[in-house]
């Protein structure tokens, strides 16, 4: 199953919408389900720095920071790293379908600013158990993101192989 | 003696399971500083993730290998020195190591912990492998990715030491342990601080002319919007030279060597190695699995081995740069 693509018209909406809004409801978001598994690792590295996620075919950015409880949504402005990619992009990196530097060679994803800044994100973020990650999440997300992990391919595409 | 064993990258816990999970005979795996060549921020081990993944690895039956293989500077010596009592006090099946220094110390100081001579000791001929077998007793070498098969099975056939070869996975100049390009650009060698080209010399930007990669401010690369790119090492690059801009030392391409096993598995090759300890769970699953199923055909029926296509395809989507190669294992002029 393929995820299904942004539609252009309504991306061309949602590129005029102010960041603030969906930066705070991903950050709110983001720690109420992930942070209890998230906060385990040490971002002592990533604390201070800002960040955007920019989602390229949707037209949407979000700024970020890390903080020592949780992620915090930031007014737009200059940032220390960036990541570009598409909707369908971020969510497969996030289901761990999908192998960043795949992307990178791909040219599918973009690290733009302080690359160490960049790889300590995307490296924290590849050493979170996401078992672990997906079992602790709230009201039925961690069974969803399974579900949608399965569904599109789960690395099962090779099991009928001699 | 063991015949093609998988040994699988593990950057991270999650990608040291999804390596067990998916067939790897074991994992090699390195803490989190300078004491080996994947040193990147936020990637490899700490004490807590290390028990963690020795425990779950050995638990079912894998080995943990654990790589030192940088050369350490006097300054800095006891910080190599209490990794290697870290590796033999968790219980670690084997460390790899580059520095005869180093491996002095782990023979002086923890005699039954085995050794495995490190693909940047760059011992290419079998008196090299023998020599550091008489010197330090080491039980296995990774040999340099410069050999035909040819060669390699000369090495084979003289020595008493395992041979383990790289599989599949990223190329770089191959001027193992003694690579100082990066150096050049940047003040950083993958010798001593662990990394060719480390986060903080490398920038990239997209901009109007299309992607561009620097080092240290030094431009590498320029891509176009439909290039492939490759990771960030001058030996990558493409420089003008007289006038002329091209791959001046080498093209990004990627090793993938899985048609050969039936040979390797013929001249008694102990183990085959996956490059990328800096990629994600994803990637190690994904190689992992075609790997298991080519190694388990080949041992089945090693005459009626064929790559599969589906293998071929799986492995082509992970690969740097847009083409794969046998790289110095197929040389049929020679």
């Amino acid at each position: 199953m393929k995820l299904p693509a942004f539609p252009k018209s309504l991306a061309r909406v949602v590129s005029r919408l102010p960041a603030w809004p969906p930066s705070a409801a991903f950050a709110a978001a983001c720690n109420r389900a992930a942070w209890p598994t998230l906060g385990e690792l040490d971002w002592s590295a990533a604390h201070g720095k800002h960040f955007r996620v920019h989602v390229k075919d949707i037209g949407l950015s979000m700024y970020l920071s890390v903080a020592p409880d949780g992620l915090r949504a930031e007014k737009a402005g200059p940032v220390d790293v960036t990541f570009t990619a598409t909707a369908e992009d971020f969510a497969r990196l996030s289901l761990r379908l999908e192998d960043p530097d795949t992307l990178f060679f791909n040219r599918r994803l973009l690290i733009e600013g302080d690359t160490d800044l960049g790889l300590t994100l995307k490296n924290l973020l590849d050493a979170v158990d996401w078992d672990e990650l997906t079992r602790r999440m709230p009201l039925g997300m961690g069974r969803l993101a399974q579900a949608l992990r399965r569904r599109t391919g789960g690395g099962d595409t090779l099991a009928a192989l001699p | 003696m063991p015949l093609l064993e998988l040994i699988c990258p593990a950057g991270s816990l999650p990608a040291l399971k999804a390596a067990v999970d998916h067939g790897a005979d074991g994992v090699y795996l390195g803490l989190k500083d300078n004491t080996n060549a994947r040193n990147f921020a936020g990637l490899n081990f700490d004490e807590k993730s290390l028990k963690e993944g020795i425990r779950y690895a050995q638990g079912k039956g894998r080995k943990v290998l654990m790589a030192l293989n940088t050369y350490p500077q006097p300054d800095t010596l006891p910080r190599w020195h209490k990794a290697v009592d870290t590796a033999a006090d968790l219980g670690v099946n084997a460390i790899i190591l580059a520095d005869p220094g180093l491996m002095g110390y782990a023979v002086r100081t923890h005699p039954e912990l085995r050794l495995h001579l490190s693909v940047q000791g760059s011992a290419t001929s079998y008196e090299a492998v023998n020599f550091y077998r008489e010197r330090f007793g080491i039980r296995r070498a990774v040999l340099p990715r410069v050999l035909s098969l040819p060669q390699v099975e000369n090495v084979v056939k003289n020595t008493e030491v395992e041979i383990e070869l790289f599989a599949f996975g990223g190329l770089c100049v191959m001027v193992e342990g003694r690579c100082l390009l990066s150096s050049y650009a940047c003040g950083d060698s993958p010798n001593t601080f662990g990394a060719c080209s480390p986060g903080h010399a490398v920038r990239w930007e997209q901009t109007p002319k299309g992607m561009e990669t620097r080092l240290n401010g030094v431009l590498i690369d320029r891509y176009a919007d439909n290039e492939k790119a490759g990771y960030p090492t001058l030996c990558k690059g493409r420089f003008e030279v007289q006038g002329e801009t091209y791959y001046a030392l080498e093209e990004p391409t990627s090793l993938n060597s899985l048609e050969m096993l039936p040979e390797m598995a013929r001249m008694g090759i102990a183990a085959v190695k996956i490059e990328g300890r800096q990629r994600s769970p994803a990637y190690v699953a994904q190689v992992t699995r075609v790997w298991r199923a080519a190694i388990d055909s080949v041992k089945r029926a090693p005459e009626q081995f064929k790559a599969l296509p589906a293998w071929m395809a799986e492995l082509a989507k992970v690969s740097e740069g847009s083409m794969n190669t046998l790289g110095a294992y197929y040389r049929p002029w020679k």
